[in-house]
């Protein structure tokens, strides 16, 4: 009984988590911040889905697979995240430092 | 019921991610949802699994983790270079100490 409202607690967690990651995706003007939205709530949103289903497994080879699933994605998504806005900013993109940045990409959205 | 729920919610995920990958002004922000969308993948092989009961899925989980990270390191690689068979060692600090000199 507990395990499942443990599980209910880490799925339904982890699933908003992750609503709010690709709501973040949307929301943000520019793609370093939208990264950020991006990558942060990713690893942990994993978390949380992989904890929910090991609660539902118990000490099982099932439960060893997830963490070693989580274990890759808990190293390999911060990785990817670095990667992606060192590669960007390499790339020659530009983050926007102040509101009149903002302003400006928003008018040429318009336009 | 419980697999459902957290189904729906990765698929609501994927379906975000998918519109910033085919809206996104940069190349940058397609990769970004790329990547989102490999993670969301992933938990979604994993709650199929238990929702099915075929826990050997999760093997499949698993090379899933590794492929979508040497994926996406690999399409940046062809983004910053145009190719794949030269040798890049940048990064924006080794890049800074080459524009000082």
């Amino acid at each position: 009984m507990i395990l499942e409202v443990l599980s209910w607690l880490c799925l339904v967690l982890g699933g908003l988590l992750g609503i709010v990651g690709g709501i973040g995706l949307h929301r943000f003007p520019d793609f370093y911040t939208r990264l950020h939205a991006a990558g942060t709530t990713d690893t942990l949103c994993a978390a949380l889905f992989l904890l929910g289903l090991a609660f539902q497994a118990g000490l099982t080879l099932a439960s060893f697979k997830l963490f070693l699933i989580f274990a890759f994605i808990f190293l390999t998504s911060p990785t990817a995240s670095h990667s992606l806005a060192n590669a960007a900013m390499l790339g020659g993109l530009k983050p926007m430092l102040s509101n009149r940045d903002v302003l400006k990409s928003e008018k040429q959205d318009k336009s | 019921m419980m697999y459902t729920v957290a189904i729906i919610a990765i698929l609501i995920t994927v379906l975000l991610a998918l519109v910033r990958a085919l809206l996104g002004p940069t190349v940058y922000d397609r990769i970004a949802a790329m990547n989102m969308l490999g993670t969301k993948t992933i938990l979604l092989i994993a709650v199929f699994a238990f929702l099915t009961g075929r826990h050997d899925l999760l093997d499949i989980a698993l090379v899933y983790a590794l492929i979508n990270f040497i994926g996406v390191v690999a399409v940046l690689k062809l983004v910053e270079q145009g190719n794949l068979y030269t040798a890049g060692e940048t990064s924006v600090d080794t890049q800074h100490e080459v524009s000082k000199k």
